[in-house]
C-alpha cells in the first residue's frame, strides 16, 4: 500500500449489520412457522384460538416476505453501503458531518418504518399488492428513507477521492435508482379519508389502476423488487468483497460492463412473466417469456466473471468457509437465474404458475443465493470493523453444510410439489373430465410440505449459528492488527 | 464512453435510469392508453360487498387463493369461464395472487353457498376433509368497516367515474344499477339491509343476533363479497 489507509467510520455499517442479524432471524423465524403450518395446520393455532388472528398463516405471510425483502436483505444492502462505499470511494464518513447525520437519520427512520410495518401487517392493514403491502402512511416513510439514502450515495460520491467508480457502485446506483421508480409507480394511490371528505379509516387508500392494468404494474414492480432488491444489490456485494476475500481481481472488466449494461436493460422487460395466460395483452406476455430467457446472458455473465475470479485459486474454496460462503452463492446465482427463464418458457409456466415450484425458485435465489452472500459479505466485514477476527471457523464450516442441506431439502421438495399439484390439477380422465378434485392436490402435497418445514428450519438454525458467531466475534475474539486484514479474513478455530 | 461515464456520476444516474425505463415506457403505456373496459354484466361492488373484500384484503386471502381463470380446458372445467380484462375494471386493486394453495374463487359465488362458506370459515377440514386451511373464527365476532367502504365507493365514483347509480347493461339485456348513498348513514343503512339478506341464511345465532341489533359481523361482508364473485 503505497498511503496509509483512511480511517473509515463504521458506525452506522455496524448497526445496520446487527439490524441484518435480528430482521433475517425475525423473516426466517415466521418463515419457519409459515411452513410448519402448512404441513401440520394445527400450527395456525399454536398460541392458542383467542389471538389465532395473529399466528395465523394469512396474516402471517406478508410479515414474512416483507421482513426478508425489506428487512434482512435492505438491512443487509445498506450495512454493505456504509462499508463498501467508504472504502472504494476512498472517504471516510466522518470527513463529513452532514453525511454522517444523513446517515443515522436514515437509520433511524428505517427503524421507525420496520415498526410500523411489523404492527400494521399484523392487525391486517394492507394495500393487498404482494411487496407493495403497505398503506400510504409508511409508503411516504418507505420514500423518505430511500431520498436519504439516495443523498447519502450521491453525497459520498460528490466528496470522493477516486475519480473512478468501482463496479460495485454501479450496483449501487442502480439499485436506488431502479427501486425509486418502481416503487414510486406501483404505489400510486389515493387516500379515501381525504378523497370522501373524511369518511372511514384515515389510513386507508385505493390503487390509482384498475384490474389488468393494476396488475401489469404490480408485476412490473414486483419482479423488479426482486432485480433491484436481490440480483443488482447482491451482485455489487459479490463484486466487492469476492475479489477481497480472495486477493484475486475480478476476471474481466469487459464482461463486468457487458453483464452490467444488459442487466439494465433487459431485466425490466421480464416482468411480464408472471402475467402468462392472464388477460393482459398477448404480446406483452410473450415479451416477458423472451426477455427472461435471454436475462440468462447477463446474469450468468456476472456469475461467471466471479467463479473466474477464483482461477488458478480453487484451493481457496475448501480452506476457507468464507470463500465457500460466496462460491455457493454465486452457483445458485447460476441456478436459479437458469431456473427463473425456464419457468418463464410459456408451456412450461402453463404447469408452474400458481405452484409451489415457483416458491422453490424464490427460495433457491433468495436463501443459496442473496442470504449466502450477505452473510458472507458480513462475515468479511466483521474483523474489520470490529477488529477482532471471526470467533470461530469451524462454526462457519457447520453453518454452511446446515444451512446448503437446507436449500437443497427446500427446493427439492418444492420442485416435486410444484410439478405434482400442476400436473394433477390438469389431468383428465378418458372420458375428459377432470381426474382430480383439488382437495386431492392439496393432500398429495403433505410430504413434501414436511420435507420443506424441516429445510427451513435447519437454514434457520444455520441463522442461529451465525448470529452466535457474529456476537462472540464483537465481543470475545482475538483482537486483531490492521495488518491481517490485507486479504482473507482472520479466524478463530 | 463507459470509461467516461464511470467518472461522472450524474450522466452515469441518467444513463441508467434511462436504460431501465424504457422496458416501461414501452410495456406498460399502450395498455393504459386503451383503459380497461368493463364486459357486460360486470357492477362495482355495493357497500357491503366492498367492505367484504377489505376483509378479503385484511387477511390476505389472496395468497392461498387465486381469482384469475386461465384458458385451459382444466380450468374451465373446474373454475367456468376462463377471465376476461374487463371483468376487473373496477377491481383495485387487483387480487388474481400467484399461488394456488387453495383452489382459484373468480366465480366461487356460481358454485358455493352462504350456508357453505360459513361452516368452511368457522372449520374447513369439517367441510373439507383433509383442507390445509385455517378457520377464521374471529370474523364472526369483529365488526366490519362499512365506513371505509363508502369512503372507497365515494372515491372511485369521484375519482376514476366508477358508474354508481348509473344503469348498466346485464347479460341478459336488462339494466341493473348499484346505488351510492348521499351519506355515509344512509350507505350503512342499505349495507344493513343487504347484511339481513345474508344472515338469513346462516345458523350462527350470534351472527344473527347482531345483525338484527343493527351490527355487520365480519363474516357477513365477506360472504357477501365471495357470492358476488360470478
Amino acid at each position: 500500500m503505497e498511503n496509509r489507509p483512511l480511517e473509515y467510520d463504521y458506525t452506522v455499517a455496524k448497526w445496520f449489520m446487527l439490524v441484518t442479524v435480528v430482521l433475517g432471524i425475525v423473516g426466517m423465524l415466521v418463515g419457519v412457522i409459515l411452513a410448519w403450518e402448512m404441513a401440520f395446520p394445527a400450527v395456525n393455532t399454536i398460541a392458542g384460538s383467542g389471538v389465532a388472528e395473529y399466528t395465523n398463516f394469512s396474516r402471517l405471510r406478508p410479515l414474512h416476505t416483507d421482513s426478508v425483502i425489506f428487512g434482512f436483505t435492505l438491512s443487509g444492502i445498506w450495512a454493505t453501503w456504509y462499508y463498501v462505499g467508504q472504502r472504494v470511494l476512498k472517504v471516510s464518513m466522518a470527513e463529513s458531518k452532514f453525511l454522517m447525520f444523513l446517515a443515522k437519520l436514515h437509520f433511524a427512520l428505517y427503524m421507525v418504518v420496520v415498526v410500523a410495518v411489523v404492527g400494521t401487517l399484523l392487525l391486517g392493514v394492507s394495500t393487498g399488492k404482494e411487496y407493495a403491502d403497505f398503506e400510504w402512511p409508511i409508503d411516504i416513510g418507505v420514500v423518505l428513507v430511500w431520498v436519504i439514502w439516495g443523498m447519502s450515495i450521491f453525497g459520498l460520491i460528490g466528496i470522493r477521492r477516486e475519480k473512478s467508480l468501482y463496479i460495485s457502485i454501479w450496483y449501487y446506483i442502480a439499485t436506488f435508482l431502479g427501486i425509486a421508480m418502481l416503487y414510486l409507480f406501483n404505489n400510486m394511490e389515493i387516500p379515501t379519508y381525504f378523497a370522501s371528505g373524511g369518511v372511514g379509516a384515515w389510513y386507508h387508500s385505493v390503487s390509482m389502476y384498475s384490474g389488468t392494468n393494476d396488475a401489469l404494474v404490480q408485476w412490473w414492480y414486483g419482479h423488479n423488487a426482486v432485480a433491484f432488491g436481490f440480483t443488482v444489490p447482491i451482485v455489487a456485494m459479490i463484486y466487492y468483497f469476492l475479489p477481497k476475500e480472495s486477493g484475486q481481481a475480478v476476471y474481466s472488466y469487459k464482461l463486468s460492463l457487458l453483464a452490467f449494461w444488459g442487466l439494465m436493460f433487459v431485466y425490466l422487460w421480464a416482468g411480464g412473466h408472471h402475467l402468462i395466460y392472464s388477460t393482459v395483452p398477448d404480446w406483452m406476455q410473450t415479451m416477458g417469456s423472451v426477455f427472461s430467457v435471454v436475462l440468462i446472458l447477463p446474469s450468468w455473465g456476472s456469475a461467471i466473471n466471479m467463479l473466474l475470479t477464483m482461477k488458478g485459486e480453487w484451493q481457496q474454496v475448501a480452506a476457507s468457509p468464507l470463500i465457500k460462503f460466496m462460491i455457493l452463492a454465486s452457483t445458485f446465482y447460476m441456478f436459479s437465474t437458469l431456473e427463473g427463464p425456464i419457468q418463464a418458457i410459456k408451456s412450461v409456466n402453463a404447469l408452474a404458475h400458481f405452484t409451489d415450484w415457483i416458491v422453490g425458485h424464490v427460495h433457491d435465489g433468495v436463501l443459496g443465493w442473496v442470504a449466502f452472500m450477505i452473510m458472507a459479505a458480513l462475515f468479511h466485514m466483521a474483523p474489520r470493523v470490529f477488529k477482532r477476527e471471526i470467533y470461530s471457523k469451524s462454526l462457519m464450516n457447520t453453518q454452511f453444510w446446515i444451512q446448503t442441506l437446507g436449500v437443497v431439502l427446500y427446493f427439492t421438495s418444492m420442485w416435486i410439489a410444484g410439478i405434482t399439484q400442476g400436473m394433477m390439477w390438469r389431468a383428465h380422465d378418458e372420458f375428459g373430465n377432470l381426474a382430480y378434485s383439488f382437495i386431492d392436490t392439496v393432500t398429495v402435497l403433505h410430504p413434501y410440505y414436511t420435507i420443506r418445514a424441516v429445510g427451513g428450519t435447519l437454514y434457520l438454525v444455520g441463522m442461529f449459528l451465525w448470529a452466535y458467531n457474529m456476537y462472540k466475534t464483537m465481543t470475545s475474539a482475538r483482537r486483531v492488527e490492521e495488518s491481517e486484514l490485507q486479504n482473507a479474513s482472520p479466524m478463530g478455530a | 464512453m463507459f470509461h467516461w461515464l464511470e467518472k461522472n456520476p450524474f450522466f452515469f444516474a441518467v444513463a441508467v435510469f434511462l436504460t431501465i425505463a424504457f422496458a416501461g415506457l414501452i410495456e406498460i403505456l399502450p395498455n393504459f392508453a386503451q383503459a380497461s373496459q368493463p364486459v357486460v354484466g360486470t357492477k362495482p361492488y355495493t357497500t357491503l360487498e366492498l367492505a367484504g373484500r377489505h376483509i378479503y384484503i385484511k387477511n390476505n386471502c389472496m395468497g392461498c387463493h387465486s381469482q384469475l381463470v386461465r384458458p385451459f380446458k382444466s380450468e374451465t372445467d373446474r373454475y367456468g369461464h376462463y377471465s376476461l380484462s374487463g371483468e376487473y375494471a373496477y377491481d383495485r386493486p387487483f387480487l388474481w395472487g400467484s399461488k394456488r394453495t387453495g383452489p382459484d374463487l373468480m366465480r366461487v359465488g356460481n358454485y358455493r353457498t352462504t350456508d357453505w362458506h360459513e361452516n368452511h370459515m368457522k372449520d374447513p377440514a369439517g367441510v373439507v376433509p383433509g383442507s390445509i386451511m385455517p378457520a377464521y373464527n374471529w370474523m364472526f365476532k369483529n365488526t366490519a368497516d362499512l365506513d371505509t367502504a363508502y369512503a372507497e365507493q365515494v372515491t372511485v365514483n369521484k375519482v376514476f367515474a366508477t358508474p354508481y347509480n348509473t344503469e348498466i347493461p346485464m347479460a341478459d339485456g336488462s339494466k341493473a344499477t348499484v346505488a351510492l348513498a348521499d351519506s355515509v348513514e344512509g350507505a350503512r343503512a342499505a349495507a344493513l339491509e343487504e347484511a339481513k339478506l345474508v344472515a338469513a341464511d346462516m345458523k350462527d345465532q350470534d351472527v344473527k343476533d347482531a345483525v338484527a341489533a343493527g351490527q355487520v359481523p365480519e363474516i357477513v361482508a365477506l360472504i357477501a363479497y365471495l357470492n358476488s364473485l360470478k
